[in-house]
């Protein structure tokens, strides 16, 4: 070897102990982020369930300093806004999304729609709101639930078409063709292979995407607001929804009792969100493993 | 064994060698190998016979796999490698490893193999300088990349990028090299000229070389172990193994009636 | 097949297509209606004020005066330390979890999933009940004092719990387990030889992570970091709960500041007249701050990937 004089080593110690001093740090940091989880899970899950009671989730808010309200008309309000952002943002994403994986492949359009959709999944959900603030809740001449929609659709829809366009990506080209060689049209091999080869990514993908915009509170203070009675019309006027009780109860409301109410309110969103999120990953886990 | 006229020192002593990818999978039995200093060593059999496994027991990189696990006895300059106290840093210092493909590391073709020297090595930036160009001039490299020793290692040709490799191995400064398969993701020409180097490295290395090609085999190396099902079935010179094998299914295989 | 029949379904395929391609493009109009739309809300803040109203640091309604610097200030430094706080810990968890038992890896990889799953309410109601009160009557003091870091000009001496600090913890929070999943899948997507020569030339964990594996896959690690800084930008409850929602630019880590969504979400339902304009005018900062950001991390990744022939 080259060796003319003998060379100096590096010390084995000082790297091993960097080594472990690493190690020690991932696991205290591992330790701190899900001690954190698991503090702010058993916070919400010991003050929410002191609260909770039939009585709490089955009848309406009432205005500050009544006592004994319930949280009913949100989660009714909360359920509505998220079932109607479902249906107008999932079915135009996904056929999006089947645009910019079957036809839009390397065409320039393409190209700028799926950049536009990256850009997009990064914008602020509350810009999100005071847009549709400004081109529905005013022009229509109040807060709506259909209005909180929109605002959600919006946050759900490029997240929906990316997802939607990967899961198709994935659909070897070999089972395409196959299909469109038997005589399918364009529309039905494309519908087909998502109903068969890319279904059970897609629905995670959706699931995933309605349980984060179902939690969200931002767009809601500017298109749903908050009421202290039952939803009556989706189309009108301000509509009761968890995040933003919880908001309001928790900083503009004096009163214990509402505090309290507002962590009964955090358990059943938090429930709702994880749960959604859970049975999702357990379900999506089973169809992996058959494949 | 027909070894009496070589007087070249035993390097590596492998000893009953069993070895485990998980308590139920064994796939080495009883591995017993002497591998002498400053000849090429060829590990030849059919795929999955264990001999890239075989190989990765020398430098213990299994061990970055959890649940695989080697028994017996692997003997460097007398020292049993597979002992705990063995520290596995300076181990795979001294016994460099070369893998089917090239794998340049993300950085320029300079920092490429000044990277092992900074890693064990206290030395100034001109020692380094001088002994990057001595390692890929060891490395038969020099004289393809000296106008670009700022530019990415990935930028190379895959031959000049497994040499860049063998480069990088020698900066380390080891006794031995493991290569397995180093030719088998680079075209016949490169091939070659890996293989011219890889005679020249005897000069200062043990070289073991795994390798499915058996003209390769019969080419370059001294000494030929003949591996199946985990086992090795036949070890000799390697003009023995190829022209007058004892074991009949060593025959077989080299005169290519199966693998 | 009959002929009429072939002809029917070729026409609903060009339906079809017309339909979906309407729905791809949808979106882009979606974006650009977002900027005409937040442009022209704020446009009587720029006859109004002019360029002042982006260097401008007063926020008085009452004598008609606004100055958007305060909540500009508030939103980079939040989002700044909370990516200081994160990234370190988001790196080394990742590296953790590919490379530990497979049991446990997988269980705290999940777990790391759902705390990002917790929706950002959540984390800012437990910041304000929880954490803020520990921050004032613990954490700071002990920082300050115990450890004497206060004497370091702008740390603080005496919080009340709410501020740029706290706001930031719970932002580090809420981004760390977004970063560690993208830096994860980072870290299993590297060739197993590469980090086998790595270790095969007698690097220690570390010395491959940092040296080898980092620099291959520094692309998808500075788009996991990008996902994590857009968003802290746009965070707003899990701030507006903490951040102590004062219109100034903070005078040391403790000072309650507000950021430009807090203000945002704060403000909308007393604003009228000049001062929605004046909202819209934020929201549009915000809007093209967090564009900016996206619009950056895509060119990087496209300029990088080109390099690299992955395009």
């Amino acid at each position: 070897m080259t060796s003319i004089a003998p060379v100096k080593r590096r010390g084995l110690f000082r790297r091993k102990l960097l080594d472990r001093v690493v190690r020690a740090l991932s696991v205290l940091a591992l330790t701190v982020a899900v001690a954190a989880m698991v503090w702010i899970l058993y916070t919400v899950i010991r003050r929410g369930v002191a609260v909770i009671s039939w009585d709490f989730l089955t009848e309406c808010s009432k205005p500050y300093g009544a006592m004994n309200s319930g949280i009913a008309n949100a989660l009714l309000g909360t359920l509505a806004i998220t079932f109607g952002a479902a249906l107008l943002g999932i079915p135009p994403a996904i056929l999006g999304g089947i645009w910019l994986a079957e036809f839009g492949k390397g065409t320039k359009l393409g190209d700028t729609i799926r950049f536009s959709a990256n850009v997009m999944m990064g914008m602020p959900s509350v810009v999100v709101g005071l847009f549709v603030y400004a081109v529905l809740v005013v022009p229509c001449g109040g807060f709506s639930g259909f209005a909180g929609s929109v605002a959600l659709a919006i946050l759900m829809f490029p997240v929906v078409m990316r997802t939607t366009e990967d899961m198709l990506l994935m659909v070897p080209d070999a089972l395409r063709e196959s299909a469109l060689a038997l005589g399918a049209s364009r529309a039905r091999a494309s519908l087909q292979i998502i109903c068969r080869s890319a279904r059970s990514g897609l629905i995670t993908g959706i699931l995933l995407a309605v349980a984060r915009v179902s939690g969200e509170t931002a767009p809601l203070l500017f298109t749903a607001l908050w009421s202290d009675s039952w939803p009556k019309n989706y189309f009108e006027g301000p509509t009761a929804n968890l995040p933003v009780l919880i908001t309001e109860y928790s900083t503009n409301s004096p009163f214990d009792e509402q505090h309290a109410a507002g962590w009964g309110a955090a358990l059943v969103v938090t429930a709702m969100v994880l749960l959604l999120n859970i049975a999702t990953r357990i379900i999506f886990k089973e169809k992996h493993h058959e494949r | 064994m027909n070894a009496e006229a070589d007087h070249s020192p035993v390097k590596i002593s492998v000893r009953n060698l069993n070895f485990f990818y998980t308590k139920a999978v064994q796939s080495l039995f009883d591995n017993n190998l002497d591998i002498r200093a400053n000849r090429i060593t060829a590990v030849i059999g059919p795929s999955g016979c264990g001999k890239s496994t075989h190989l990765r027991v020398y430098n213990r990189i299994f061990e970055l796999y959890r649940g695989q696990r080697a028994d017996g006895q692997v003997l460097i300059d007398g020292r049993n490698i597979l002992d705990p106290a063995v520290d596995v840093l300076e181990l795979r210092r001294k016994v460099g490893m070369i893998f089917q493909k090239p794998t340049p590391f993300p950085m320029s073709v300079f920092d490429n193999v000044a990277y092992p020297m900074r890693l064990h090595f206290k030395l100034s930036r001109s020692e380094i300088a001088d002994r990057v160009e001595a390692a890929l001039k060891g490395a038969s490299l020099w004289d393809e990349v000296k106008d670009k020793l700022k530019k990415s290692g990935l930028a190379l040709s895959g031959g000049q990028q497994q040499r860049l490799c063998i480069a990088r191995a020698i900066a380390a400064e080891p006794e031995i090299l493991l290569m397995d398969e180093p030719t088998s993701a680079v075209d016949p020409v490169a091939t070659l000229k890996i293989e011219d180097l890889v005679l020249e490295l005897r000069e200062k290395f043990t070289v073991v070389i795994v390798t499915h090609n058996m003209q390769q085999a019969s080419r370059i190396s001294d000494y030929t172990a003949f591996f199946y099902k985990g086992r090795i079935v036949e070890y000799d010179r390697t003009e023995k193994i190829f022209t007058n094998p004892s074991e009949k299914k060593t025959e077989e295989y080299i005169t290519g009636r199966f693998g | 097949m009959s002929n009429t029949l072939s002809l029917s379904a070729s026409r609903l395929d060009r339906l079809f297509r017309l339909l979906a391609g309407a729905s791809a493009v949808l979106l882009p109009l979606v974006l650009v209606a977002f900027l005409i739309q937040l442009g022209w809300g704020a446009a009587p803040v720029w006859r109004e004020f002019g360029p002042d109203f982006i260097t401008g640091t007063g926020w008085d309604p009452v004598a008609n005066e606004y100055g958007a610097l305060p909540a500009i200030a508030g939103t980079i430094f939040t989002t700044a330390l909370a990516l200081l706080l994160a990234i370190p810990p988001a790196f080394v968890t990742a590296l953790y979890l590919v490379d530990c038992p497979a049991g446990i890896g997988e269980v705290l990889s999940q777990a790391l999933d759902l705390l990002a799953a917790i929706p950002s309410v959540i984390y800012g109601m437990w910041g304000l009940f929880i954490l803020v009160p520990l921050m004032q009557d613990h954490v700071q003091p002990f920082l300050s004092e115990t450890l004497g870091l206060g004497k370091i000009p702008c740390f603080g001496v005496d919080g009340n719990g709410f501020g740029l600090l706290t706001a930031s913890l719970i932002l580090a929070l809420m981004i760390l387990p977004y970063m560690s999943a993208v830096m994860r899948n980072v870290f299993k997507m590297t060739p197993g030889m590469l980090r086998e020569s790595a270790y095969g030339i007698g690097c220690t964990r570390w010395e491959t992570a940092k040296d080898i594996v980092m620099r291959y896959g520094i692309r998808g690690l500075l788009g996991g970091v990008f996902i994590g800084l857009g968003r802290a930008l746009g965070e707003t409850m899990a701030v507006l709960f903490v951040i102590g929602n004062v219109v100034e630019i903070p005078e040391s880590l403790y000072g309650s500041t507000t950021t430009i969504a807090a203000t945002l979400a704060n403000n909308f339902a007393e604003a009228d007249g000049i001062m929605r304009s004046v909202l819209f005018a934020l929201g549009l900062i915000l809007l093209l701050l967090a564009l900016g950001v996206q619009v950056l991390a895509q060119y990087y990744l496209m300029m990088t990937g080109s390099k690299r022939g992955e395009r």
